[in-house]
């Protein structure tokens, strides 16, 4: 079974936020709501890098361990879901979240939360794939359909990438390769506990 | 359109982005566009930006800059005064002073020649009057270059060795060179500095001047412009008569419809002027009276400079369309009443049809979806326009309408019919259809097909112009401009001899440069009848060819050259004995009829160098377009009057990746809007915090004429250096500090509206092309 992760080269992101409308579009993510946005560092300043960043569905995802109502599941590809039947809006899964995933909407006075949000990598939630309901909740179910997470797909430089760990890693390594210059894939050891080896 | 309604009056997009690189680039070599490809940049060893951001305004062209520079380890520089998003991906990033281009030019030239880092056997063989840029070259030591640019000695010497040495090298530019006084003089400078080092024509280098707009090289190229019929044959009688003969219309008739002769073949005036040509008392405008009437299809008001004027200037027309998916700032933006009326046309994706694009590839669109609501696609629109004037049938003699719906392949099939001077005659609807179907079978890199591909073998994608001969005769189109290293028939080609055979006893042809399998082994002349007659190959031309080139010029056959020869057989001899139908010419350093044959260095009319104005001033005043061109005297006025102390910072503007253009489609959209909801201007840390302001404060900046002042956000950025502030150009909806939401059309409203730059920009147009000074102007921010 393929092991679905995201991987954002950082010598490739030029912050042109593809990644970030093609999401929104794709999957009807209301204003406010940001499964996936671009942050630069040192911007302006020599060594200025962007990274896209988005939930990266962790080898041993840390939002599911903190869950009180255990709402996360982790599919066969091993891609991060929830439940927003069952998500209670408490937050804690924002606070353990290492990529600042996780999404809540206003929904009274006080900023109260809403039920939490997040990129599915495009693979919808527990309803049935393709259905009304799942896209209601959780936007498109691409995954099911046999297509990568929009993001990765319309990344203008090819910098997101977005597939089986071991084919992507493979693209990285090839890429550092003909660089001749170090790696450094933004992330990928926070969230998969291993380096890429070249 | 124009023509019929009997005007030179009509002009595109273009003149505020490109016109000065195609009247620069054209001058240069013979055409005006792209040399290479996007694609191509993948071949580089050195990659060059300098007046680009393409990361923010051409975002896929960064995936072939950054592959170039992985798989070949290549340089990237960045010259640029913004730390541009681009510019953070650069090996190396050059800051300099805005409007100094021709300086660094000539900077890094000083370090060529003094090295002799120059392609010796390339200017030998194919550049005209290097040695006059040599003589002005000299005046450029790297201490006048430092004074003037900024830039220390030893950067300008290691970017000069770098471009020189590590070949092929690539020049990339878009607005950072062409929105100035000079911008043709700063396009020129970029040629040379690639003829210099024999970077032009070959796999991996060249211009390539990325266009900002879908089709907008189309646009360029079909002539919608005030200085030229389609296909830049220009606007004498020759030219007139060719596209008569195209149309099907009578000359005489044609004739009739303008004022006289006279004016059928004078420039007309372009976007950048309109509002003085209605404002100027009417002695002032050389045409019988002040511009009355504007119809505005797709093109924001806000993106023209000096926008108080233009205020005025729609107030004073007697007549407003705008024709747009959006109501747009035409609409807005003044206190109008009365005489405005807002077409709904609708978008590309709304209509079939061919885009060209930057590297002179055209692509056959498909309609995605009809027309919603009331909208027309622009085809339509116009047929029942010029139906209503009386012209209908004629314009439309050749192009199929059924039922109010224009046929797109026709419009096409007449582009083919009278094509021949830049080679779009050989994409037909059916091959460029049958790229669109075989997509997949172009090589990324070179953008061939296989050779044995029974569809599209051997073509390059989208047929890139020029395209010879007829669709018949299979041109694969042109991936490079002048690349002698292929066969004409593959898509090779040399310098176009375009502007004669010799100078002062200096024979401009190509000296023993020729692209391969070429019979003649030198310079040669552009094709005529009697060219073919002298070389014994019009016995190639088949009778029936004879029989139109006759028909074309019946009192004398021999003066028919390849462009007017609707047969395409000149050209299918040509290149049958491996010539290009253009002549094999050199290419000028050194193009005399322009205002400044040698590019020279001149400031801006508002600097903030006044010290540098009394050696470098602007052109004097003169008349161009019908209208005068005062920019010495308020250059002059801006430094007598000390402006610069007032107006310390100077004013620059660019693109963000975000918005497009005038910004009213994108501003319109969610997704888009919710990433900048708000007009700002980048300033420097020191700048700011010595007049008090705070990241994402507001500020009045304010501009040097007319009291202009306009109202927005500071972005407190290093990206900028100290005394240069940056906005974006894509913002309206707000004048002078007032939300203008209240008057657009109820629902038509953007959802993210602020102060155009442009409200703030001031006077400046290149003698050449009217282009408009938007890149450096002055300006003073204080909190609001």
């Amino acid at each position: 079974m393929a092991r679905m992760k995201f991987l954002c080269d950082a010598e490739r992101c030029i912050d042109c936020n593809a990644c970030v409308t093609a999401c929104k579009n794709e999957n009807e993510v209301p204003w406010g709501i940001n499964r996936r946005r671009v942050v630069t560092i040192n911007d302006g300043k020599p060594g200025e890098r962007s990274v896209s960043m988005a939930c990266m569905h962790c080898t041993d995802p840390p939002c599911a361990s903190v869950c009180p109502v255990s709402c996360f599941y982790v599919t066969l590809d091993h891609v991060v879901l929830h439940s927003k039947d069952l998500c209670i809006g408490c937050g804690y899964c924002f606070y353990a979240c290492p990529f600042g995933a996780p999404q809540y909407p206003k929904v009274g006075n006080f900023g109260s939360r809403g039920k939490m949000d997040k990129c599915t990598y495009c693979a919808g939630g527990p309803e049935p794939d393709g259905s009304p309901e799942e896209f209601a909740k959780y936007g498109a179910n691409r995954l099911a359909a046999g297509k990568l997470p929009l993001c990765a797909e319309m990344c203008s430089t090819k910098s997101l990438l977005a597939g089986d760990g071991e084919i992507i890693a493979e693209i990285y390594k090839d890429r550092v390769r003909k660089r001749g210059y170090g790696t450094g894939a933004w992330g990928w050891t926070t969230a998969y506990h291993e380096g890429i080896k070249v | 359109m124009a023509a019929f309604w009997g005007t030179n009056n009509a002009d595109h997009q273009a003149r505020i982005c490109h016109s000065t690189t195609v009247a620069g680039v054209a001058n240069t070599w013979g055409y005006g566009a792209m040399t290479n490809s996007y694609n191509d940049i993948r071949n580089a060893k050195t990659i060059m930006v300098m007046g680009g951001n393409p990361a923010e305004a051409h975002p896929v062209s960064l995936q072939h800059i950054l592959e170039g520079k992985e798989l070949n380890r290549a340089n990237m520089i960045v010259i640029d005064p913004r730390m541009t998003r681009t510019a953070a991906h650069a090996t190396e990033y050059v800051r300099v002073r805005p409007g100094t281009h021709i300086p660094t030019v000539y900077g890094m030239l000083w370090h060529i020649f003094k090295n002799g880092w120059e392609d010796k056997e390339f200017i030998h063989q194919r550049v005209y009057g290097m040695e006059d840029i040599r003589k002005e070259v000299e005046k450029w030591p790297p201490d006048e270059v430092e004074r003037v640019t900024g830039l220390p000695e030893a950067q300008v010497k290691r970017i000069a060795e770098i471009f020189a040495k590590e070949k092929p090298s690539t020049l990339i530019w878009a607005m950072g060179q062409t929105q100035y006084t000079f911008g043709t003089a700063n396009v020129r400078a970029s040629c040379i500095l690639l003829l210099a080092t024999g970077n032009v024509g070959g796999f991996g280098s060249g211009a390539n001047i990325f266009r900002g707009h879908d089709n907008v090289q189309g646009a360029t190229d079909l002539g919608l412009d005030v200085t030229t019929l389609p296909l830049y044959y220009g606007l004498d009688e020759n030219a007139w008569r060719h596209w008569c003969r195209v149309w099907e219309v009578d000359y005489d008739s044609m004739l009739s419809r303008f004022v006289d002769k006279t004016f059928m073949q004078t420039a007309g005036i372009p976007s950048t002027r309109w509002f003085d040509a209605t404002l100027l008392p009417k002695d002032q405008v050389s045409q019988p009276d002040n511009m009355k009437a504007m119809f505005i299809m797709g093109h924001g008001g806000n993106t023209i400079t000096r926008m108080p004027q233009a205020v005025k200037g729609i107030e004073a027309l007697d007549l407003l369309v705008v024709c747009d998916p959006y109501p747009t700032t035409w609409a807005v933006l003044s206190e109008r009443k009365n005489g405005t009326y807002l077409l709904p046309a609708g978008t590309s994706f709304e209509m079939n049809g061919t885009r060209t694009a930057s590297n002179r590839s055209l692509q056959w669109g498909e309609q995605i979806v009809k027309p919603i609501f009331e909208c027309k696609n622009d085809y339509d629109t116009m047929y029942l326009l010029a139906r209503k004037l009386g012209f209908a049938d004629q314009m439309f003699k050749n192009i199929k309408v059924e039922n109010g719906s224009v046929s797109a392949e026709d419009i096409l099939r007449e582009i083919n019919r009278g094509g021949w001077s830049t080679g779009y005659c050989g994409q037909s609807p059916e091959r460029l259809k049958a790229h669109m179907r075989n997509q997949s079978k172009f090589d990324l890199v070179t953008l061939r097909a296989p050779k044995g591909d029974l569809e599209v073998g051997g073509d390059v994608y989208g047929l890139p112009w020029p395209c010879w001969g007829t669709p018949e005769f299979k041109h694969p189109g042109t991936p490079v401009l002048y690349n002698i290293s292929l066969p004409v028939k593959e898509g090779g080609g040399t310098f176009r001899a375009r502007f004669g055979v010799e100078r002062d006893g200096v024979s401009l042809l190509s000296n023993g440069s020729y692209s391969r399998d070429s019979e003649i082994k030198d310079g040669y002349p552009e094709f005529t009848l009697s060219v073919l007659k002298r070389l014994g190959w019009d016995k190639d031309l088949t009778a029936q060819e004879m029989a139109v080139i006759q028909q074309v010029n019946p009192a004398n056959p021999d003066a028919v050259s390849w462009q007017i020869d609707l047969s395409g057989g000149i050209q299918r001899v040509a290149i049958e004995h491996g010539c290009i139908p253009y002549g094999n010419g050199k290419a000028r350093a050194n193009a005399w009829n322009l205002p400044d044959p040698i590019p020279v260095h001149r400031e801006v009319i508002f600097t903030s160098r006044p010290d540098l104005v009394a050696k470098y001033p602007t052109l004097p005043d003169a008349r161009q377009f019908r209208v005068p061109n005062i920019g010495f005297t308020i250059q002059k006025a801006a430094v007598d009057k000390g402006v610069v102390k007032q107006f310390p910072l100077i004013l620059t503007s660019g693109r963000l990746v975000e918005y497009e253009g005038g910004g009213e489609e994108t501003r319109s959209n969610k997704w888009l809007a919710e990433l900048k909801q708000f007009m700002f201007v980048e300033i420097n840390p020191a700048d700011a915090a010595e007049r008090g302001i705070k990241e994402s404060d507001w500020v009045w900046v304010t501009g040097p004429e007319g009291n202009a002042k306009a109202k927005m956000k500071a972005l407190v950025t290093e990206r900028m250096g100290k005394g240069v502030a940056w906005m974006p150009y894509h913002f309206a909806g707000w004048f002078e500090g007032v939300d203008q939401r209240s008057k657009y059309p109820k629902g038509a409203d953007p959802i993210v509206l602020g102060e155009s730059v442009n409200t703030l920009t001031t006077y400046g147009y290149d003698p050449f092309t009217g282009m408009q000074e938007p890149k450096a102007t002055l300006c003073q921010i204080r909190a609001a």
